[in-house]
């Protein structure tokens, strides 16, 4: 019998999404609550254009990108089209809907009870001349990157 | 074919570790899978949350998402993960004698 080489299993993830459309977003917040319900300890880590996703004011309005989005099947100019991203959020948002995917603001919390913890990135804070109150309550601390891989010892880390 | 000696009876596992029968569970073996599982004792809580799941999966034919037991069960999220440490939609159905939940949310 030959010996099986048995792989560790993953204790810890830190995601950072890094971009702020709906399509940007949602991948790395599925991966982190997800690790959270197998058990692994995950924190999300928001950056540049993903910190739309904990702005109180813009999270739960965030959109899909219909333009330089090859995914979409759709020529560029027709995506460039005025209501065409409204048409595109509207049908993803009702696709989630009917598979039980809950809005940002409602994912956040979910992953927040869930004992996840949430970060915004220092640099890009201070590049959009934002402070603490313009985030959702739910964000844990606005760090620096060296702080994020401190956080981050022995995780295993995403980026989207 | 992975094999628990509960109650003195040796019941087979799925890949997962579930009963692969969930016609083999009863109220008795709930509590000896939760003390392997690192529960020493299953709560009026814990109950209300694997009766859910069991219910859920007569019905259905397979157990809930997590997000869905909060939503239905009366039982909510930060309460879950305190109930079920390791993961609850998994830990819950395990302990119910039900396979694993395939879902992403």
């Amino acid at each position: 019998m030959t010996e099986e080489k048995k792989a560790q299993p993953i204790e810890r993830v830190s995601v950072i999404v890094s971009k702020g459309s709906l399509e940007g977003v949602y991948p790395g917040l599925i991966m982190a609550n997800g690790a959270r319900m197998e058990g692994i300890e995950a924190s999300l880590f928001f950056t540049f254009f993903g910190m739309d996703a904990i702005i109180r004011k813009r999270l739960d309005h965030l959109k899909v990108a219909t333009v330089g989005n090859p995914g979409m099947h759709m020529p560029t100019l027709l995506g460039a089209l005025p209501g065409m991203s409204a048409f595109a959020t509207a049908m993803m948002k009702r696709e989630m809907k009917r598979l039980d995917i809950p809005p940002v603001g409602e994912f956040l919390q979910m992953f927040h009870d869930a004992g996840g913890e949430i970060y915004a990135c220092k640099a890009s804070v201070d590049m959009f001349h934002l402070g603490k109150e313009d985030f959702s309550p739910l964000v844990d601390d606005i760090i620096t990157v060296g702080e994020f891989y401190e956080k981050s010892a022995g995780a295993q880390i995403i980026f989207t | 074919m992975a094999t628990i000696e509960i109650m003195g009876k040796t019941l087979n596992l799925d890949n997962n570790g579930h009963l692969a029968n969930p016609a083999d569970w009863n109220e008795d073996m709930a509590h000896a899978i939760a003390v392997k599982e690192g529960i020493p004792a299953l709560t009026v809580k814990h109950w209300t949350v694997l009766n859910y799941v069991r219910r859920v999966y007569k019905q259905e034919g397979a157990p809930p998402s997590v997000r869905r037991i909060s939503m239905e069960s009366s039982v909510d999220t930060k309460e879950l993960y305190a109930l079920f440490p390791g993961g609850p939609g998994k830990k819950a159905a395990k302990i119910a004698g039900l396979p694993k939940p395939k879902a992403c949310i």
